[in-house]
C-alpha cells in the first residue's frame, strides 16, 4: 500500500466512526432526553399523558398521605398550580413538606403525575437547582438565607 | 499565627510561581542557562510553600480552630478525628489547596528526578506548570481563601455535610486529583514540546511514566467514588451518568487514549501531532472536569459554593490554558515531522483504532454532558440526559473497542498478520463462546445481550492471558522452559495484561449487575418475612443507637439461605445532630455470587417500614477489576525501561527548530 492509500484507509475509517457517532447522538437526543416543568407549566403545555417528564415544585404542606403499601402520594405546587403525584416506593431523606422536589415519570389519563424516581436531596439547604431558579423567577420563593457568617461575628483578612 | 503562615505561604508560593513561569521561559528564549536553571528550584519551592500552607490549614481542622472562616463553615469539634483530616479537602477551598498541592507536587518531581531530561526541555516544562501552578494559586488567594478569620471566634462550628462523613472520602479527592492534576504534566510537556518545535521518541518516553501514574490514579479515584455512591447514597446503583462522574470520566477516556498513543510515539516515533493533540485535550478536560464541579454550574454533593464569580474565574483560566495551547498547537503542530509508516492491519493501527473509538465515546459523553447546560443558556430550556443517552451512544462505540482489545497486542508493529493473532486467540475465543452459551442456557431471566457481555469479559480476561502465553512460548516447548521465559518477561508486559484482563472484569461486574438484579421494594412488619434471590429476610425491628457524632435507628434483618443463617444485616437511618441531616446507611452482606443490599425506609402507618432490598450479583468485579488495572498500571511504571536509561534525543536536533526559526 502505498502512503496515499494509507491515509485513505485512517481518514476513512476515522470518517466512519464519526459518522456513527454523530447519528447515534443525534437519535439519542431526539429519542432519551426529559424535559424538566413546573406544574403551572404542566397547566399550560397540555402534556399527552404517557409522555416522560420531570417535575419540580415544592411538596405542598400537609398534602403527603401513605397508601398501601409503600405508595405515598401528595401535591407538587409552585404556587401558582398544583399537581398530585404519586410515587411507590421508599422516599429519600430530606423529602420534607415545604420543600422541594424534583419527580420523574408521567401523567396519567386522570391527571395524576406516576412518579417512578424521587430525587434525592444531598443536604437540608440544598434546592434542586432547576426549582430555585424557576422559582425564583416565578418570585414564590427568594431562596435560602445565606448562612455566609457567624451572627455577630466579621470577616478578618 | 499558624493561619497566617498558611496564608503568608500561599502568596509567597504565588509569587513563587510566577518567578518559575517568566524567567525560565525568558531563559530558553534568550538561551540565557543562568534565569533557565531557576526553574528547578523554584518548582521545589514552590511546593515547599504550598506544602506548608497545607499543613497550616490541616492544623486547623485537626485543632478545631474555628476563628478561621473555612474551618467554622465544614468542621465541629465532636467531629472524629479522621474526618477532621479529610474535611480539610471536603469543601471548596481546602480541596483547591490539595489540588494545587497535587499540582506542585508534579512539578517538584520533574525538578528532583528530571536530570536526565534536556535542561531547555525541563525548563520550559516547569515554566508551563508554573503558570497553571500561578492562576490557580490566583484563584485561591483572590476568590476561595481558606485562611479568612472570624471575629470574635464563634464557639463551635457547623459540621460537615453527613453524607462526606465516610472513610471513602479520605481517599476520594486525593486520588482524583492527582489523576486530574498528573495530566498537567502530559500538557506542560506537550506544550514545552511546541514551544521548543521539536518533538521525538524519547520525549514520549519522558511523557508516558507521568501519564500512567495519573491515569493508575483517576481509574483508583473513579472507582472510589462509585463504591462511594454505591454504598452510601442508598440506592444501590455503581454509575448514574451523573454529569459529575463524566466529568471525571471523560480525562479518563482521553488519558487512555493518551496513554496508547504516546506508546505509538515511543516506540514507533508516529503519531506525534496526535499524541500533542490528545496531551492538551486530556488536561483541558481535567480543567473542564474542575470547573464543571467546582463552579456550581452543576449541583451534586461536589458543589460546595455557588459563587458566581469563582465561576467565571475556572472558566477564564480554563479558557486562557485550553485557547492558548491549541493556538501554538496550530503554529507550530504543521513544524513537526512526520512520523514512521505503518499498514493499517499492524500494532499501530490497532492503537489508532483504540484512539478513535475512545475519543469518539469521550466526545459522545462530552455531548450528553454539555448539551443541558449549553441548551439552558441558549434557549432556557431545561432538559436532563439520562442514562438512555449514554446506554445508546456510548456502549456502541465501547463495545468494539472492547471486542479488538486482545488483538492489539498479538500483532506486530509496522505490519501485522491478523490470520496469526486470530489463531493465538481461538482459545480465549472457544472459552468466550462455551461462557455465552453456558450463561444463555442458564439465563432465566435479563436481556438477550448480558450473555454477550459476559463473554466480552471472558474474552478480554482470557485475551489477556493469551498474550502472556504466546510470549512465553507456553505451548510450544517444555513447560520449564516457558517458565524461565515467564521471570524474563519484562515488568511492562505483565503491566499490560493485567489492566485487560481487570477490564474484563469491569465489564462482567457491569453486565451481570445490570442484567440481573434484583430488587423489591416492600413495607415490612416486625417479624415479617421475605424473600430475595434465594435469601429469606426476616425483619426482627428498628432499634436506636449512639454514634459519635449522630443518633440513628437500625433495622436488623436476619438473613437465612436454605435454612441456614447468613448473617443479620443493619441497614440505619442516621440524624447528625449538629448538621440536623439525615443519612441512610445501607447493610451490605458481599459473598461472591453478589451483594445483598437491605436499606431502611419511613415508617408506614401500621407499623411497618419501607423496606428496600437488592441483590447486586457479583457488583464486587467492577471495583476489583479497577483494583486490576491499578496494580497493572503500578506494574508497568516499575519497569526499568521506563525508570532508567532514559533514552538520548533523536540526531536531528534542532533541524526542525531551525526550519522554524
Amino acid at each position: 500500500m502505498t502512503r496515499k492509500q494509507r491515509r485513505a484507509v485512517l481518514i476513512g475509517t476515522s470518517l466512519a466512526v464519526l459518522a456513527l457517532a454523530v447519528g447515534l447522538v443525534l437519535m439519542a437526543l431526539r429519542d432519551s432526553i426529559v424535559f424538566f416543568y413546573t406544574p403551572s407549566e404542566v397547566a399550560e403545555k397540555h402534556l399527552d399523558a404517557g409522555q416522560r417528564f420531570r417535575l419540580g415544585g415544592l411538596v405542598e404542606s400537609g398534602s403527603l398521605k401513605r397508601g398501601e403499601g409503600t405508595t405515598v402520594s401528595f401535591l407538587v405546587t409552585d404556587k401558582r398550580a398544583t399537581l398530585p403525584v404519586t410515587y411507590t416506593g421508599v422516599l429519600p431523606d430530606l423529602f420534607r413538606e415545604g420543600q422541594g422536589v424534583v419527580a420523574e415519570g408521567m401523567l396519567s389519563a386522570d391527571g395524576v403525575f406516576h412518579a417512578d424516581s424521587v430525587l434525592a436531596k444531598h443536604d437540608e439547604k440544598y434546592m434542586p437547582p432547576e426549582v430555585a431558579k424557576k422559582l425564583k423567577e416565578q418570585g414564590v420563593w427568594r431562596g435560602d438565607a445565606q448562612a455566609g457568617t457567624p451572627q455577630g461575628a466579621s470577616r478578618v483578612n | 499565627m499558624i493561619a497566617e503562615t498558611g496564608h503568608y505561604a500561599l502568596i509567597l508560593a504565588l509569587a513563587v510561581a510566577i518567578v518559575q513561569t517568566v524567567l525560565p521561559l525568558w531563559g530558553t528564549r534568550t538561551r540565557d542557562p543562568q534565569l533557565t536553571a531557576i526553574a528547578v528550584p523554584a518548582a521545589q519551592v514552590q511546593f515547599l510553600l504550598i506544602a506548608v500552607s497545607f499543613a497550616a490549614l490541616m492544623t486547623a481542622y485537626v485543632t478545631s480552630d474555628f476563628s478561621l472562616e473555612n474551618v467554622w463553615a465544614n468542621s465541629h469539634s465532636a467531629k472524629p478525628l479522621i474526618y477532621k483530616i479529610a474535611g480539610v479537602w471536603g469543601n471548596h477551598e481546602g480541596s483547591m489547596v490539595l489540588w494545587v498541592l497535587i499540582l506542585a507536587l508534579f512539578g517538584a518531581a520533574v525538578a528532583t528526578f528530571g536530570s536526565n531530561l534536556p535542561d531547555e526541555l525541563q525548563a520550559n516544562v516547569l515554566a508551563v506548570q508554573g503558570s497553571i501552578a500561578a492562576a490557580f494559586l490566583l484563584f485561591i488567594v483572590t476568590t476561595s481563601n481558606p485562611f479568612i478569620r472570624l471575629d470574635p471566634a464563634p464557639l463551635d462550628g457547623q459540621g460537615l455535610n453527613p453524607v462526606l462523613q465516610d472513610p471513602a472520602l479520605a481517599f476520594h479527592p486525593p486520588f482524583l486529583y492527582t489523576g486530574y492534576v498528573g495530566f498537567s504534566m502530559a500538557f506542560s510537556f506537550a506544550v514545552a514540546a511546541l514551544i521548543d518545535g521539536r518533538i521525538d521518541a524519547a520525549w514520549a518516553r519522558w511523557v508516558r511514566p507521568w501519564t500512567l501514574a495519573a491515569w493508575m490514579c483517576l481509574t483508583l479515584g473513579i472507582a472510589m467514588g462509585s463504591w462511594w455512591a454505591y454504598y452510601e447514597l442508598g440506592w444501590g446503583g455503581f454509575w448514574f451518568w451523573d454529569p459529575v462522574e463524566n466529568a471525571s470520566f471523560m480525562p479518563w477516556l482521553a488519558g487512555t487514549a493518551l496513554l496508547h498513543s504516546a506508546l505509538v510515539m515511543e516506540k514507533r516515533d508516529a503519531l506525534k501531532v496526535w499524541t500533542i493533540l490528545l496531551a492538551i485535550i486530556t488536561f483541558s478536560l481535567s480543567l473542564m472536569g474542575t470547573f464543571l464541579v467546582r463552579s456550581g454550574v452543576l449541583t451534586s454533593v461536589h458543589a460546595f459554593a455557588v459563587d458566581p464569580a469563582r465561576g467565571i474565574f475556572i472558566l477564564a483560566i480554563m479558557g486562557t490554558f485550553i485557547g492558548g495551547a491549541l493556538t501554538l498547537f496550530a503554529i507550530r503542530a504543521p513544524l513537526l515531522a512526520q512520523g514512521g509508516l505503518f499498514a493499517p492491519i499492524s500494532r499501530e493501527g490497532s492503537l489508532v483504532v483504540n484512539n478513535l473509538l475512545l475519543t469518539t465515546a469521550c466526545a459522545a459523553v462530552f455531548v450528553g454532558t454539555l448539551y443541558p447546560l449549553a441548551l439552558e443558556s441558549l434557549t432556557g430550556e431545561k432538559i436532563s440526559v439520562g442514562p438512555p443517552f449514554f446506554n445508546f451512544t456510548f456502549v456502541p462505540l465501547i463495545v468494539p473497542l472492547l471486542v479488538a482489545v486482545p488483538f492489539g497486542p498479538m500483532l506486530a508493529w509496522k505490519r501485522g498478520d491478523l490470520v496469526a493473532a486470530w489463531q493465538r486467540l481461538t482459545a480465549a475465543a472457544a472459552l468466550s463462546l462455551l461462557a455465552m452459551v453456558l450463561v444463555l442456557g442458564f439465563q432465566q431471566r435479563g436481556p438477550w445481550l448480558a450473555p454477550f457481555g459476559i463473554g466480552l469479559g471472558i474474552w478480554l480476561i482470557f485475551g489477556a492471558l493469551s498474550e502472556i502465553a504466546f510470549r512465553v512460548k507456553l505451548f510450544d516447548g517444555s513447560l520449564g522452559e516457558a517458565w524461565r521465559r515467564l521471570g524474563k518477561l519484562p515488568r511492562s508486559a505483565y503491566g499490560t495484561a493485567l489492566a485487560h484482563a481487570g477490564l474484563g472484569i469491569v465489564m462482567i461486574g457491569i453486565v451481570a449487575t445490570t442484567a440481573w438484579r434484583s430488587e423489591s421494594i416492600l413495607a415490612l412488619k416486625p417479624k415479617g418475612t421475605t424473600e430475595i434471590a434465594g435469601y429469606q429476610v426476616t425483619f426482627e425491628g428498628v432499634a436506636p443507637r449512639e454514634g459519635p457524632n449522630y443518633r440513628e435507628r437500625v433495622g436488623v434483618f436476619q438473613v437465612m439461605r436454605g435454612g441456614e443463617e447468613v448473617t443479620t444485616l443493619e441497614p440505619s437511618k442516621r440524624e447528625y445532630t449538629v448538621e440536623r441531616s439525615s443519612t441512610t446507611e445501607a447493610g451490605i452482606h458481599a459473598s461472591w455470587r453478589g451483594d445483598l443490599y437491605a436499606v431502611l425506609g419511613d415508617q408506614l402507618k401500621d407499623g411497618a417500614y419501607s423496606v428496600r432490598l437488592y441483590f447486586n450479583p457479583l457488583v464486587r468485579f467492577i471495583w476489583l477489576g479497577a483494583v486490576v488495572m491499578f496494580i497493572g498500571g503500578a506494574l508497568s511504571l516499575s519497569d526499568r525501561r521506563l525508570r532508567i536509561g532514559a533514552p538520548k534525543r533523536a540526531k536531528a536536533l534542532g533541524q526542525n527548530l531551525a526550519a522554524a526559526k
